[in-house]
């Protein structure tokens, strides 16, 4: 199967703090990888690599086999159009409505009536289960439908690979079930390319093709959720006792 | 031996903070080349400008309204008596509205202005950025430069003129009323003499200068609110940095400026 993403010697250091240490890691296109990892060693920053968000100090990152490191913010909007990222928090834009929210990338990027741009929203709006908010104000919403309008608002433009940020954190066990659903579904309905970071191993084990443990800036181990569940490595086993 | 290293130590700490500040202004400078660029280049936000200019200028119209009126009727009480002394009062209407029109309507409206909308900008895009609201911008593919910073600094450009023009004319007849009904100066006489001495280099010089004051707030502003970090405690002082920063820059500035408009008027 082809690498949707390739990450190759990734090191990432904030102030006196290396996050990443020489990180090596290769997605395959269509498959949903979990990154599982403690807090504080450097998921979000990794998807935030991935997106072109950040800059890492060292190694490559390809997406679709492009190297993004050497973009500039202007080239990487192209490459953006490619990926769509469900914030940990989801990050809507408070002043918009639901609507505008979920219909900026398609007023951005696309030459669409106001009518298709209306039509798409309400599309990708059913398709996380979302069909009658569309006039209300994030501030509204509790915390999963937040995420689920921030996941419609991530995949408006069809992209080819998702990624999400804990995107079952803070939610209560019925939200958590529905996000998890909204993940395997979108893979199956959009055939994307999903890479997660979490630390809900439950959530890990039971939606993944794979799982990347994460630790000390590498990654420790990766295999598919039975292989991690019986996996003897140290990491993994206090991983799974949840001690990190 | 201590002494040598407080001394060491005390030009470790002077150059850490004079390094930091080259760094602050550096960052300002390419943030201000980006706006620049982003707001001449296709396609213009057009919408985010008119809704910018509603919350920067409309909305600002009170608080302008009052500090002019209330300066011209000080202004034309303090000139008054002063004048008094020589037999001059018929003269307070010049004088207050060149002190009006020159210095403090450009002065007075952009320090209330970087007060009131500096902070806001601070604050609504300092929050954003601790939601994560201006990467998630980033990551759907937007220029967050064309799309935040662009209409907060054109409008505050634009609005920040038509303010001071404001501020002007109720300044002056702030005045009016106070030399009418305080000092017995006709409102003929005092209308008069600013109709024949107030020039067109007295009104531009002002005005010119608050284009500038409205790029410093506005470049500001949009600076200390994308460099917000450590949540709502770095909103705060974020804000507190903008209302300081923005009014040091706009005093410092007027001096130079000043100096400027007298130039091009002497060159004139």
């Amino acid at each position: 199967m082809a690498s949707a993403i390739d990450l190759h010697k990734l090191y990432k250091t904030f102030n006196s703090n290396q996050v990443l240490r020489g990180l090596d890691l290769t997605i395959a296109a269509g498959e949903i990888l979990t990154i599982l990892g403690g807090s504080g060693t450097g998921k979000s920053v990794l998807l935030k690599l991935i997106i072109g968000l950040l800059k890492p100090d060292a190694g490559q990152i390809l997406v679709e086999g492009e190297g993004i490191v050497p973009l500039q913010e202007e080239e990487l909007l192209k490459v953006r159009r490619k990926v769509g990222m469900l914030f940990q928090g989801a990050a809507l834009f408070d002043s918009m409505s639901v609507m505008e929210n979920v219909a900026f990338p398609l007023r951005e990027h696309t030459r669409m009536t106001e009518g298709e741009v209306r039509d798409r929203v309400r599309e990708v709006l059913a398709l996380v289960g979302m069909a009658e908010v569309e006039e209300k104000l994030p501030s509204e919403l509790s915390g999963g439908m937040r995420k689920r309008v921030g996941l419609a608002r991530a995949i408006a433009l069809t992209p080819r690979i998702v990624l999400y940020d804990e995107p079952t954190t803070g939610l209560d066990p019925r939200n958590v079930d529905k996000i998890n659903e909204l993940i395997t579904t979108l893979r199956a309905k959009l055939q994307v390319t999903s890479v997660v970071v979490t630390h809900d191993i439950q959530s890990a084990l039971r939606i993944s093709d794979r799982v990347a443990l994460l630790s000390d800036g590498r990654i420790a181990d990766t295999g598919t959720p039975a292989e991690i569940a019986q996996a003897e490595h140290p990491v993994v086993q206090e991983f799974l006792a949840g001690h990190l | 031996m201590r002494g040598a290293e407080s001394t060491r130590g005390l030009f470790l700490l002077l150059g850490g903070r004079v390094t930091e500040l080259l760094q602050q202004l550096g960052d300002v400078a390419l943030l201000s080349g980006r706006t620049f660029y982003q707001a001449v280049r296709p396609p213009y936000e057009l919408r985010a400008l008119v809704q910018q200019m509603d919350q920067v200028g409309v909305k600002s119209i009170s608080i302008c309204g009052i500090a002019a009126v209330f300066t011209g009727l000080v202004l034309a009480l303090q000139t008054s008596y002063g004048l008094a002394r020589f037999g001059a009062k018929a003269y307070v209407g010049i004088v207050v509205s060149l002190s009006m029109v020159r210095e403090l309507g450009p002065v007075l409206t952009a320090l209330l202005v970087g007060g009131r909308v500096g902070s806001g900008i601070t604050a609504e895009l300092g929050s954003m950025k601790v939601t994560e609201q201006i990467d998630a911008m980033r990551a759907l593919g937007a220029n967050y430069i064309k799309k935040l910073v662009v209409p907060r600094v054109v409008s505050t450009m634009l609005v920040l003129p038509l303010l001071t023009v404001l501020a002007d004319a109720l300044g002056i007849l702030g005045g009016m009323v106070i030399s009418r009904y305080e000092f017995h100066v006709d409102s003929h006489l005092y209308l008069s003499t600013i109709w024949r001495n107030l020039r067109l280099a007295d009104l531009l010089s002002g005005l010119g200068k608050t284009v500038v004051f409205g790029f410093l707030i506005g470049i500001v502003g949009c600076y200390n609110g994308l460099e917000v970090s450590g949540g709502t405690e770095g909103i705060g002082r974020a804000t507190t940095a903008t209302v300081v920063t923005s009014a040091i820059l706009i005093l410092i500035s007027d001096f130079f400026l000043t100096k400027f408009f007298w130039w091009l008027e002497i060159l004139a």
